[in-house]
């Protein structure tokens, strides 16, 4: 091999350490052919088209053969949990929606809950807030699991279905930018409601999507469901059982692909799922094939809640997305302008020249925050990917003492070995697919 | 520039109590619930009769039962942590299953009882939450790892240990998770500031946004 500063073989105690910079696979296949070693670690990732993000894998092989599967994370970490300390409690809506970035309605959901929780409002929350929260995280759950589906596919060779995929998570990104004036990290979901009701014609617009994706989604459907070489790939691999699951904390598809119909939604409900008609998607292989057809079929159910949510929109009309309580509510609402988002001129107009109580009350609330009495909650939503669990610890104060995020992707992760030890090289994509882990939410 | 480096401090060069408004001096009661007291209501008085009948040593393990939002906490020595997780677990009438997390908290004016580490349990058979707590002194971290019970704490054990300094004892690799392995310190302490470290790259080094300007 030839001199390369950043590609050189040196000698360590564990043995030589050959580096790649690509192009040199030929003379690289040579050099370990000719070392008597069987055994060869290889590092995969954190910058690897297939690894889902930058997770790195260090891969013990025989081979072909994968003996030991570890990961490496923490390449995304960005401190969120400490920062939110420094900040009140409805400005943590901002950090924690950045999470796990293809969710972020359900970590601002599930954060609020937690705070309303220790609020003691949580029966306060209006109808039509907890509502609206149902709707946009059922279109989250749509663009989360269109990501999955389509990068999944994309993992492992299958270009088509990702086009198709993104396609329609355009569409409900549209939809998220109609509300809330943002196609991710929105932040619209607000400790004791969300941050401004749907803008006038939204339902009828969201019903127009959701026809339009149910007549996509049946193609997207063609595309994988019943492939000769989808099914090949996908099929008995990275396998997990009910016991594997159990034990390791693993939620979300990956579970429910054991057959076990566990979906929060339902078992626990929040935000009132327990008035919708829905169905838990299950199956029984265990495999990358049976979580595939889980988010597959989740899809529709999703729509079938959208639909719902948007009849109940219609006969709330009219009824406000805030609690009463101005001491929590924030002051300001927001408008949509030409220009996007932003203050609404009425409430600039008031504040600045009629009521001098107003500034002060806008000033405190948005620069201090509301108080929060001492305590620790847990709460939980069932996220694309698993349960999202939310500990809370506030001392009384305008910012929380701790907060904590239990993310389904971190959890879901530490599975990886436990899917991949024994399996072929190739198969660890999918498996590693199959679990849907974002780095952003595993590191948080 | 001097600062106090102490409780919520060092954010942006904030120094005194961060209070930007100048209205409420930010004066925080700290209260620290009290035990509750029985009937606790929902499924809680049967989880802890349960845990009585099926654990021997359930008045030398559990210090305090806290019924708070609805939510059960049972606060447990550490000596006892592993015995309580694997009743919570194995007795078929708890059966708490599945280990959510392990979250740490740090309370520096808690003397002797600084770290926390806090357990969140599910029960899928029974659809039941509770939340186990312990308390260990700064001074000695050293808490039982309960990867043997529930495998899954395995990389939670180690990013509390990582952002807590919690040292869980028989883990099968105990190491940084989230930070680099030679970070020094744990972050999410309260004594651990928020910025006020230099960025390296290549050699050079950025001083942390606190220090570059002058902002106060």
């Amino acid at each position: 091999m030839s001199h390369d500063p950043y590609a050189s073989t040196r000698e360590t105690t564990e043995g030589t350490v050959y580096s790649v910079t690509g192009g040199d696979w030929d003379s690289l296949v040579t050099e370990i052919g000719a070392t008597k070693e069987e055994r060869v670690v290889v590092n995969m990732g954190p910058q690897h088209p297939s690894t889902h993000g930058v997770l790195r894998l260090i891969l013990e092989l025989e081979g072909e053969t994968v003996t030991e599967t570890r990961c490496g994370i923490g390449y995304l970490h960005t401190g969120i949990e400490k920062n939110c300390e420094y900040r009140t409690w409805t400005q943590g809506v901002t950090f924690v929606t950045r999470m796990d970035y293809l969710a972020p309605l359900f970590n601002e959901a599930a954060y609020c809950l937690g705070v309303e929780k220790l609020l003691g409002i949580t029966n306060d929350i209006t109808e039509r807030a907890s509502v609206i929260r149902v709707l946009m995280m059922e279109l989250n759950r749509i663009s989360s699991h269109m990501v999955a589906l389509g990068t999944g596919a994309l993992e492992l060779g299958a270009l088509s279905p990702m086009i198709f995929a993104f396609r329609e998570r355009e569409l409900v990104l549209d939809i998220f930018e109609m509300v809330s004036g943002l196609r991710m990290n929105m932040a619209y979901i607000r400790p004791g409601g969300v941050a401004q009701d749907l803008p006038e014609g939204a339902t009828a617009k969201i019903r127009a999507t959701v026809k339009e994706l149910r007549v996509n989604f049946k193609d997207n459907a063609k595309l994988l469901i019943g492939n000769t070489i989808w099914l090949k790939r996908t099929k008995d691999i990275g396998i997990l059982d009910l016991a594997g699951c159990t034990t390791l904390g693993v939620t979300g598809p990956v579970l429910r692909a054991t057959g076990m119909p566990w979906d929060l939604r339902k078992t626990q409900p929040y935000c009132g799922y327990e008035n919708y008609d829905f169905d838990v998607i299950t199956a029984d292989t265990s495999d990358v094939y049976g979580r595939f057809l889980i988010r597959m079929n989740e899809l529709e159910q999703s729509l079938r809640i959208i639909e719902q949510a948007c009849d109940k929109l219609d006969v709330l009309e009219g009824q406000p997305v805030m609690v009463a309580d101005k001491k929590i509510a924030w002051p300001s609402q927001l408008a949509l302008g030409g220009d996007g988002l932003g203050n609404s001129l009425n409430h600039i107009r008031e504040i600045m020249g009629t009521s001098m109580e107003s500034l002060i009350h806008h000033f405190k609330l948005v620069t201090e925050g509301f108080r929060v009495p001492a305590g620790q909650v847990y709460s939980a939503v069932e996220s694309p990917r698993g349960e999202l669990g939310v500990h809370l610890i506030s001392d009384g104060g305008t910012r929380p003492y701790r907060v904590h995020f239990r993310e389904p992707s971190f959890n879901n992760l530490q599975s990886t070995a436990a899917m991949c030890e024994g399996s072929q090289i190739a198969d660890i994509v999918g498996a590693v697919a199959s679990i849907d882990p974002v780095m952003g939410g595993v590191d948080r | 520039m001097s600062q106090d480096k102490s409780l919520n401090s060092g954010a942006f060069g904030v120094s005194g109590t961060g209070d930007t408004s100048g209205y409420g001096g930010l004066v925080r009661n700290k209260v620290k619930p009290g035990s509750s007291e029985r009937p606790f209501g929902s499924y809680f008085d049967d989880v802890t009769d349960e845990l009585e009948r099926a654990f021997p040593e359930f008045n030398d393990a559990i210090e305090k039962v806290i019924v708070d939002r609805d939510e059960l906490t049972l606060h447990v020595k550490a000596s006892h942590l592993f015995d309580t997780a694997k009743k919570l677990r194995d007795t078929e009438t708890l059966r708490f299953e599945q280990c959510m997390g392990v979250s740490g908290a740090h309370y520096p004016e808690d003397k002797n009882r600084e770290l926390h580490a806090v357990y969140h349990l599910l029960s899928m058979t029974h659809n039941r939450r509770i939340r186990i707590e312990v308390s260990i002194p700064d001074s000695n971290p050293h808490l039982p790892s309960l990867v043997e019970v529930w495998a899954g704490c395995n990389w939670n054990e180690r990013e509390t240990f990582d952002m807590f300094g919690i040292i869980f004892d028989g883990h099968p690799g105990l190491t940084r998770i989230l930070m680099p392995d030679d970070w020094p310190g744990h972050p999410q302490r309260k004594d651990y500031p928020l910025g006020g470290i230099d960025v390296e790259y290549k050699g050079a080094v950025i001083p942390p946004p606190d220090e570059r300007r002058k902002y106060q």
